[in-house]
């Protein structure tokens, strides 16, 4: 990822105290922030900040399938794009898609696929855009995190929200989550995206080595970290919706409408009283 | 506050909404007896029928839904219209309330023109075809379309038409709803203008009790505000 040629090779990652270079434990995660419904163009979209993460996602659909002999007959198709922004890196970044990326749009892909109710919409498709703005690490993680909760914002109906979380080796002990020093040093990275409700794995990818009781080890770490991340994917969603309801309830009867409600776009002309309004 | 249902809770896909003996209705799934729900929405249960009301999503059409369409395309015996949804969706000729001689379909209908028309069937890999046969399917000339949010379409239009006939009565707007989230309204400018932004606010605050309430005060106060110097 990026060009560690003239850093040192070597660098010791878990303290004295058992503590990890930020002060983490083994199984514990990285402050996680979510937002859903911050695009107003998208049919649904989500912001995450994890530790030093910070992506994007949104999503389209379901809609009509181009070009037009990728369409199938049957089902939806859930297609995806991921993509680094150039400054998301320290070094700058080349814009466009690479191996790594078609990589990992691929595997996010075939990850929604297995939840999203494609039959119901035959000849469409859903399209998932993960924009990470800011990467430390653990990026896919955070953006299949992020897509799946604009993805619920945009109303797909889907069998289970997706959570996902990486866990790794450093320094020869299993841990979660790891970071961006952690990755380059460590020995091995694991990320695994899963359903929360029934267990199913839908992302499992490693880097690096890992024995047998270290994987298993590692795979318990992320099942209960996704967990933790699956309440907070609640959350955000909760939040979005009930910020409505709730302080609608409040407020409720003869409100004083909101001079303009719409204000982040240019005047719309049906605000606009002048005479020529159509 | 005339509070009916005070919080209806949210469900989120994924989330339990029925155990065994309920059938799963639209917007959820049965898995091992159990229902769950697969879009986000407001859960309903009725004569053991669970269903999720859903808060977002895009138009899929259904037969029979008044929809207010745009034509994109013709052919030689048909139309080809944009109604909103993921599915493109043509008019034969023979459904257009005219006699068309083959091959003279731009006499009748031009590509920009809009009209109201009815979804005629739906099949199973969602081939939608429309037809102009009902009494209220027509062009629509002049006034202006907007567009909401499909879900929000059962809102705007209210109880047996509730909303919908108190905004019609203040602003002395027509006004037609399509079930695609289309909504065209045609009027006075200022009063298209106003009921326009009623319409955003519904959209807004779907959830909201006393909405009409709110409604009612948003269109009589915009009125009093403008009515002084009138436009036009």
């Amino acid at each position: 990822m990026e060009d560690i040629e003239h850093i040192e090779k070597e660098m010791k990652l878990i303290k004295a105290d058992g503590r990890r270079l930020d002060g983490r434990k083994a199984d514990e995660l990285r402050p996680v922030r979510i937002e859903a419904g911050v695009l107003r163009r998208a049919d649904g979209s989500a912001y995450i900040e994890w530790g030093g993460n910070k992506v994007l996602a949104a999503v389209y659909g379901p809609r009509e399938a181009h070009p037009r002999h990728l369409q199938d007959p049957a089902r939806a198709l859930v297609q995806c794009r991921y993509n680094m922004a150039p400054f998301s890196v320290s070094d700058r970044k080349r814009p466009g898609p690479d191996r790594r990326s078609v990589e990992i749009s691929k595997v996010i892909s075939e990850a929604f696929s297995a939840v999203v109710f494609k039959e119901q919409f035959p000849r469409t498709s859903v399209d998932i855009f993960i924009e990470v703005l800011q990467a430390d690490a653990g990026t896919r993680c955070a953006g299949l995190t992020a897509a799946s909760v604009a993805l619920a914002d945009a109303g797909v109906p889907m069998r289970d929200l997706v959570a996902s979380c990486a866990s790794g080796k450093i320094d020869g002990v299993v841990c979660v989550d790891l970071n961006k020093e952690e990755d380059n040093f460590g020995d091995a990275d694991c990320p695994m995206a899963i359903v929360p409700r029934t267990g199913e794995i839908v992302l499992l990818q490693m880097d690096g080595h890992l024995t047998y009781d270290e994987f298993q080890k590692a795979m318990e770490m992320s099942i209960g970290a996704t967990h933790r991340l699956y309440e907070l994917q609640r959350d955000a969603l909760r939040r979005r919706y009930s910020t409505t309801l709730e302080d609608i309830l409040k407020e409720s009867p003869p409100v004083p409408p909101p001079p303009m409600p719409e204000s982040e776009l240019p005047p719309p002309p049906e605000d606009d009283f002048g005479p020529e309004g159509i | 506050m005339q509070s009916s249902g005070a919080l209806r809770p949210i469900v989120i896909p994924g989330e339990a909404v029925g155990g065994p003996g309920l059938k799963p209705g639209p917007g959820t799934y049965s898995e091992g007896g159990r229902v769950f729900a697969a879009q986000l929405g407001i859960r309903n249960e009725q004569d053991g029928l669970v269903s999720v009301i859903p808060l977002s999503g895009r138009y899929i059409p259904q037969r029979g839904d008044a929809v207010i369409g745009e034509v994109t395309d013709l052919g030689a015996s048909h139309w080809l219209v944009d109604i909103n949804s993921p599915y493109p969706a043509p008019l034969h000729a023979t459904e257009s309330p005219w006699r068309v001689e083959f091959g003279d379909t731009a006499r009748y209908l031009k590509v920009g023109d809009v009209i109201m028309a009815h979804v005629l069937s739906v099949d199973e890999i969602k081939r939608v075809q429309l037809t102009m046969q009902e009494h209220e399917a027509r062009r629509l000339n002049g006034g202006m379309v907007m567009e909401i949010s499909p879900t929000k379409v059962p809102r705007v239009i209210g109880k047996q038409g509730s909303m919908i006939s108190v905004i019609k009565d203040l602003t002395h707007c027509q006004i037609y709803v399509g079930q695609n989230g289309r909504i065209w309204l045609d009027g006075n400018d200022r009063d298209t203008a106003i009921a326009a932004r009623a319409i955003r606010l519904i959209e807004e605050r779907a959830q909201a009790s006393g909405l009409t309430e709110a409604v009612r005060e948003l269109i009589e106060g915009a009125q009093r505000e403008t009515r002084g110097p009138r436009p036009s």
